[in-house]
């Protein structure tokens, strides 16, 4: 039975009306995966014993008449950064090659507690470190709408997962724009929620106070499904916050009566590339045939994003990597019996790491250290506190702020191997609602000349993820560019 | 040429929870099994995350108030960063710049005797996780080095004192006085042995010459397992650095700051390898954690909750019930239960010393010899203190109270309960009760007397210590006598 095409939703409903099994579902899944992903290159593990078996056990629930959690079936790819018990979490890095978690994270245990299938793990860049996916150990992920590019990172594996129609639904993580920029360049939805919406426990860190998990998915309504299935307090997560989780998927369709959308002037100027521009502006134009209103809003700090997210996530990352010493789990440097301790810790890392996360650890070390701190690491936290208070300005009198996703399109897969901090500063629309805080969507809303995706951004205040759900859906109601697939052999 | 000695004291502590400070495991000392006290967040697994022990943090605040510090409003978690096997995440979750207290003291008794008392300032106290133990292949065979991870995640409070100190011996009263009151508190078991306190003494010289006080580099004593250790390394080692200086003329600054150990055999400490310049640790705020504001009226809770803090109540016991402070200490030292025990009985017979003798010495001996804590010891404070009220009352002598007691106590371990009516009882049984009654008495005195004429006419003639078989006669055919009295009556007769 085909499911090729089909969201989310849709086969829900046909799930849970009977027209369809999870294992049928699932074995297209499997079937599309075992088609398209050679050249793609989305997942690093199929679980296709496993997840048949989830799906064998919820059509059992269903004909039992027994109560079946909301995702009733549904097949969900989840990016290699999560820890799933008994099955290998690697965060695509030689590192962790052969780490199998004895624990679930709880993004985990909420998707099995709803009845997903976990398909499998998800390509990304090594340990979240990058935009591109390029830098995960194994090797790129390609992009659907044309695989000699990236596609976007580092929730890559995941978007091109659900771009290529391998699967409905996808989890990634957002740390910097790692779920929104490659849902941009795939041509796919994805939501970065609220920092605190969603449990970290059980979330590969990489920069603490800036890492969240979020859904990707083909259409806004799906993403909403996905999101709430998986958001919610958790005490075993410090920073998860007491927050009511609305039933999003049940609130998309209800459209934003005089919404007022905030664009920033200053994103629009010669670093952005004129397709994307026109393709914002064109979005624009749809809000306004509903009724909205466009105001222009000022972040005057957003043009330090780069240089504060570059000091703050790195310096976290030094941190929270340095556990990755050869000594409890993962990889062990060979010929270690023979070395002095110091020794094997530094063979074991130098082995186990990836350049771009060598370069992040490097980064941070110096930023924390003697002497250095106080000019960066706690300069960039003051200065994140100014770019917060910009965006709370801005929503006294805006309720969405709309621009570009990326400033460029897909490159090509190695275009930017020299050049690592172009990449840096390619972030520079994506970074400020992490730092803020502040839930940041992508929505598919043009294509270039060339054929590749570009997304509009929508950012909220804090805790609205459903006026960003209903906002998107509002424009996507209107259009037609999430419908659009990938020409795949 | 003299010299001031100054010691500084960092002393940890292990919390009394049940649980670790950032997970749920088990907070026990279990060197049999390891690495069974674990989970994935003590363990440092990929995706752990820390969540903070209220209890160990409202013990840690007990701690700050007892020790008279400030205790902070606004505190927070840092990580203190640096890689060892025993340290999973390569990060110890520390307290750096705002620790939950400051800038207090803790007094101690300088001369146990004289009563003559000293503030030692204390600079900090803050709460930091501990890391597991590393177990290195003693026999040099090159065995492998193991890791156990069981203690990972235990909570401790660092207490770090203002060099006051200026002797050894005061440093050792110092910890004694710190682990009465953390013990009184319930806060810690402060057992050197087990590792539930630890102990690093840092110590210099003020040599005074006659123009000019020199300040010698400082040393810090490391791995000491005993208090015992801690004055013996620190008495050794102030008269090292007197004689190093007098070779060497080295003063503070002139070197880095050396690290040595303790060797009890050999009771002399020894250079260990220096950390060449102070490691960087990178400190930054937790962002796994949120800070902790405490309210006023959190920290009103915590100061009400502090019971009468063991020097106070020491001090109390003196002066209430006029105990020499030699047995106020043994009191006191005897921890809380016991306190309260003493407590009751001279409040209920009004016989502060008597009772502190009886308690001191009687009961404690039985406890020990027994194996009985104070809460399990049979004779309960109300009929240890009707005993000696009946001493007071001149009922019975100290002598048949002891039979009396040792009579209680065998019944009581017997498995029955014991009540002022059975102190009734054996009396009766054993005809223990004081005769002072002089009717009964005369006619003895009279008989015995008249049998021992060449005594009297001794005792006449001014051999006072005539008298002596005399009592004793009397008190063997009158028992329950009060010696005293027959003395008295004998006197009387003879002298007639």
């Amino acid at each position: 039975m085909s499911i090729a095409g089909a969201t989310a939703v849709e086969l829900l409903s046909r799930l849970q009306q009977g027209d369809i099994s999870s294992v049928e579902v699932t074995t297209g899944v499997l079937e599309s995966i075992d088609r398209h992903d050679e050249s793609i290159g989305a997942f690093l593990l199929v679980d296709r014993d496993g997840a048949l078996e989830q799906a064998e056990a919820i059509d059992l629930k269903r004909r039992e008449g027994r109560a079946v959690g909301e995702l009733g079936g549904l097949p969900v790819a989840v990016k290699d950064v999560l820890c799933t018990k008994d099955v290998p979490t690697t965060c695509a890095s030689r590192m962790l090659k052969s780490f199998v978690p004895p624990y679930d994270a709880h993004v985990i245990e909420q998707l099995k507690a709803s009845d997903a299938v976990l398909i499998g793990k998800t390509n990304m860049d090594e340990f979240a470190m990058g935009s591109s996916t390029e830098n995960s150990a194994i090797g790129p992920t390609r992009n659907p709408w044309d695989t000699s590019r990236i596609p976007g990172g580092s929730s890559g594996g995941s978007a091109a997962a659900v771009a290529a129609g391998m699967v409905p639904l996808a989890i990634g993580t957002d740390t910097g724009g790692s779920i929104r920029q490659p849902a941009s360049f795939c041509g796919v939805v994805g939501l970065k929620p609220t920092y605190g919406r969603v449990s970290r426990y059980g979330l590969v860190a990489f920069a603490s106070s800036l890492d969240q998990v979020g859904p990707l998915a083909s259409d806004v309504q799906s993403a909403a499904l996905l999101l709430q299935a998986v958001a919610g307090y958790d005490r075993r997560d410090s920073t998860s916050v007491v927050a009511t989780v609305p039933p999003f998927s049940e609130r998309v369709e209800i459209p934003l009566d005089e919404l007022r959308i905030g664009i920033v002037p200053e994103h629009f100027s010669d670093g952005l590339d004129p397709e994307i521009a026109s393709a914002v502006h064109a979005a624009l134009d749809v809000y306004k045939s509903l009724g909205a209103k466009i105001v222009d809003v000022s972040l005057p700090h957003s043009k330090y994003a780069v240089a504060t997210y570059y000091l703050v996530a790195p310096s976290e990352a030094s941190s929270n990597l340095a556990r990755y010493d050869g000594v409890h789990y993962g990889l062990r440097a060979a010929g270690a019996d023979e070395m002095k301790m110091v020794d094997m810790y530094s063979a074991t890392r130098g082995q186990g790491f990836g350049a771009e996360v060598k370069r992040r650890i490097l980064l941070g070390t110096y930023a924390l250290s003697a002497g250095y701190y106080d000019a960066y690491y706690l300069k960039a936290l003051k200065v994140r506190r100014l770019i917060r208070h910009d965006f709370d300005r801005a929503f006294e009198s805006v309720d969405v702020i709309a621009g570009p996703v990326s400033p460029r399109l897909p490159f090509v897969i190695g275009e930017f191997e020299d050049d690592p901090l172009a990449v840096y500063l390619s972030d520079t629309y994506t970074l400020g609602a992490n730092l803020a805080g502040i839930p940041g969507l992508s929505v598919p809303a043009g294509m270039s000349e060339g054929g590749l995706p570009i997304g509009l951004q929508l950012l909220a205040p804090a805790f609205q993820e459903e006026r960003l759900l209903r906002a998107g859906r509002m424009f996507e109601r209107e259009t037609q560019w999430h419908t659009l697939r990938p020409g795949l052999d | 040429m003299d010299y001031t000695i100054v010691i500084g004291l960092e002393v940890h502590v292990q919390l009394l929870t049940q649980s670790k400070l950032f997970c749920g495991c088990a907070n026990r000392f279990n060197p049999d099994e390891p690495n069974v006290q674990t989970c994935p967040v003590c363990l440092g697994l990929p995706g752990a995350l820390p969540v903070t022990n209220k209890h160990a943090f409202r013990l840690a605040m007990k701690t700050g108030a007892a020790l008279n510090c400030d205790l902070s409003e606004f505190t927070k978690w840092d990580r203190k960063q640096y890689y060892y096997p025993d340290l999973p995440k390569a990060y110890q979750i520390s307290q750096y710049d705002l620790p939950f207290s400051h800038d207090g003291w803790l007094e101690i008794e300088v001369d146990p005797d004289g009563g003559e008392s000293k503030r030692i300032g204390i600079i900090r106290a803050h709460m930091e996780e501990d890391a597991g133990k590393n177990l290195h292949d003693e026999s040099g065979a090159g065995g492998d080095s193991r890791v156990d991870l069981n203690r990972c995640g235990t909570p401790l409070v660092e207490i770090v004192s203002e060099p006051d100190l200026r002797s050894a011996s005061e440093a050792r009263i110092f910890l004694d006085e710190l682990k009465l009151l953390l013990t009184y508190l319930g806060v810690s078991d402060c057992n050197m042995q087990e590792g539930s306190l630890r102990c690093d003494a840092n110590i210099n010289l003020h040599i005074h010459d006659n123009v000019q006080n020199i300040a010698t580099p400082i040393v810090e004593i490391k791995n000491l397992n005993s208090f015992r250790a801690v004055e013996q390394s620190l008495e050794f080692e102030a008269q090292r650095q007197f004689e190093e200086w007098q070779q060497s003329g080295h003063k503070l600054g002139d070197v880095p700051k050396q690290t040595r150990g303790w060797s009890e055999r050999a009771g002399e400490t020894f250079a260990q390898r220096g950390k060449e310049e102070a490691s960087d640790y990178r400190y930054f705020p937790d962002p796994d954690l949120v800070p902790v504001i405490v309210s006023e009226e959190f920290i009103a809770e915590i100061r009400d909750e502090l019971c009468e803090l063991p020097a106070d109540r020491r001090t109390r016991f003196r002066t209430a019930y006029q105990l020499s402070n030699y047995d106020a200490a043994v009191i006191i030292d005897q921890g809380a239960e016991f306190a309260d025990y003493f407590e009751e009985i001279s409040q209920a017979c009004e016989e502060g010393k008597q009772a502190a003798n009886w308690v001191t010495q009687d009961v404690l001996r039985e406890m020990k010899e027994h194996s009985l804590s104070i809460d399990e010891f049979p004779i309960r404070p109300p009929v240890l203190a009707s005993l000696l009220k009946r001493i007071a009352g001149n009922e019975i002598s100290v002598k048949s109270a002891r039979e009396v007691f040792a009579g209680l106590l065998k019944d009581g371990l017997n498995g029955e309960t014991i009540t002022g009516e059975r102190i009734s009882r054996i009396i009766e049984e054993r005809g223990l009760a004081l005769v002072s009654d002089t009717a009964e008495l005369d006619g003895v005195i009279s008989t015995v007397v008249a049998r021992n004429a060449k005594i009297a006419e001794d005792f006449r003639g001014g051999k006072q210590g005539a008298i002596g078989p005399l009592i004793g006669q009397v008190m063997r055919e009158v028992k329950g006598a009060d010696a005293a009295v027959v003395r008295k009556l004998l006197i009387e007769k003879l002298s007639s």
